[in-house]
């Protein structure tokens, strides 16, 4: 057992690894897509919609494998430097875990940007604040308070969307679980990674339920 | 292009199984779902803890390892057991897996619409002499079908996403046979692009089901003029 733990333990750190990576793309590109959908002009609109539709209507795995295996179609990008990059697992699954997120973040994100009463826009501009420093100090704190529960959610579901990550070879929580578990052919490594999940997803909703504390203040 | 032809009735069988595949555990899922709630809601903690318990660890874990928890599990059980005579078609298992997870979620939702029909309404039936039974059917039912109906819709839509995975188990539905399609011509951001736009096609066709359903179970209520 004991030389199961250590693939299993160096798994969860891969997976914690992507978790964090992909949550960072996923959040900072989730703001300008939510105002991006919130804008007045069709031709800006209209594309982030478009954008919304396909990763959220489609399954991650199909986009995981476009990103992975997809992209090689393409003699062009196959020579250029970016392949250096896109040929290996880690970037593609970054790369869609991310922009995947996005677009699952930027819904609740769009909802509390519209919650934001009005009034408090005008009183920023009123105070001479121009719309940059209006979104950046009034409106966005506001709306992220709104709606921090269901952002805090998004990561929570990042966590499990991770584990798709082993069906492009890498080597997380899930696919170390696979490997041992095809070696040894037992299910025990699988169950282990259960628990391993829901212990990390218990300690992930605490982090937040704090983070939420301190920011009702 | 002229590839995506050659194989476009593979993809047609392919998302023909993902269908069957999806609707199976849409069906096992909202019975199981339908009986957690029950559970859930029921007077005794012995009934109500475990499946309280049961749903949320269900929750926290990927639904890609429940998956492969209970294909390969069961496939080594059974094999143990039968030495080798009875086993587990990838089908069976991905059913299996993906119905528990959807009821998983549904019971939780489920028991949330049961909850939310007024208390009163149910009092001023039974006041008004209707049997439990009736209750239920005529009053409780068919109020929860409609608050829980647009959650529904979003546990669809995931369930039939989710049926991609089944694939890693070597399941020939569409996202299989779109992976064979994607080798065998070495076109794979072809493939792959048919296959989403068919998930897409899918979610467009649903979507409509579930807005006349939903039209249907509101038609008792006055929605506010806007």
């Amino acid at each position: 057992m004991s030389q199961e733990i250590a693939p299993l333990w160096h798994g969860t750190l891969v997976t914690l690894g992507l978790l964090l990576a992909s949550s960072a793309i996923g959040y900072t590109l989730a703001l300008p897509l939510a105002l991006a959908r919130r804008a007045r002009t069709r031709l800006v609109s209209w594309p982030a919609g478009l954008y919304s539709a396909f990763f959220r209507g489609t399954p991650l795995l199909v986009q995981i494998y476009l990103t992975y295996y997809g992209l090689a179609q393409f003699p062009a990008l196959r020579h250029s430097a970016a392949w250096v990059v896109l040929r290996n697992a880690w970037p593609c699954a970054l790369i869609a875990l991310g922009l995947n997120m996005a677009a699952y973040v930027a819904e609740p994100l769009r909802a509390g940007l519209a919650a934001v009463p009005s009034g408090e826009r005008d009183a920023a501009a009123a105070f001479g604040l121009g719309r940059l420093a209006t979104l950046r100090r009034v409106v966005l704190p506001r709306a992220v308070r709104l709606v921090l529960p269901a952002l805090a959610n998004e990561g929570l579901i990042q966590l499990k969307a991770t584990a798709l990550a082993s069906t492009i070879t890498l080597l997380d929580l899930t696919g170390a679980a696979r490997r041992l578990s095809a070696s040894s052919y037992s299910t025990q490594p699988l169950l282990a990674a259960g628990l391993i999940y829901i212990a990390l997803s218990a300690a992930l909703s605490l982090a937040f339920r704090r983070l939420e504390g301190r920011r009702q203040r | 292009m002229h590839d995506l032809e050659a194989y476009s009735g593979q993809l047609f069988a392919g998302a023909c199984v993902t269908l069957e595949l999806a609707v199976t555990c849409l069906v096992l899922g909202f019975a199981l779902g339908l009986a957690g709630a029950a559970a859930s809601l029921s007077p005794s903690a012995a009934i109500r803890l475990p499946v309280a318990w049961g749903t949320r660890l269900l929750r926290g874990v990927p639904e890609f390892v429940i998956l492969l928890v209970c294909y390969f599990g069961a496939s080594q059980l059974l094999d143990r057991a039968t030495h080798g005579a009875v086993s587990i078609t990838p089908f069976e298992g991905g059913a299996f897996a993906l119905s528990i997870v959807f009821a998983s979620y549904a019971s939780e939702m489920l028991r949330g619409a049961f909850l939310a029909v007024p208390r009163g309404q149910l009092e001023a039936a039974a006041a008004l002499g209707l049997r439990p039974s009736q209750v239920l059917r005529r009053i409780h039912l068919p109020q929860a079908w409609r608050i829980a109906l647009p959650s529904l819709n979003n546990q669809w839509q995931n369930l039939l996403k989710d049926t991609s995975l089944v694939s890693v188990l070597g399941l020939e539905e569409l996202m299989r046979k779109a992976s064979i399609g994607a080798q065998v011509t070495r076109q794979p951001f072809t493939f792959y692009i048919a296959a989403a736009t068919a998930y897409l096609l899918f979610l467009g066709l649903s979507n409509p089901l579930f807005t006349l359903l939903e039209r249907r179970a509101n038609r008792g209520v006055s929605r506010p003029t806007a």
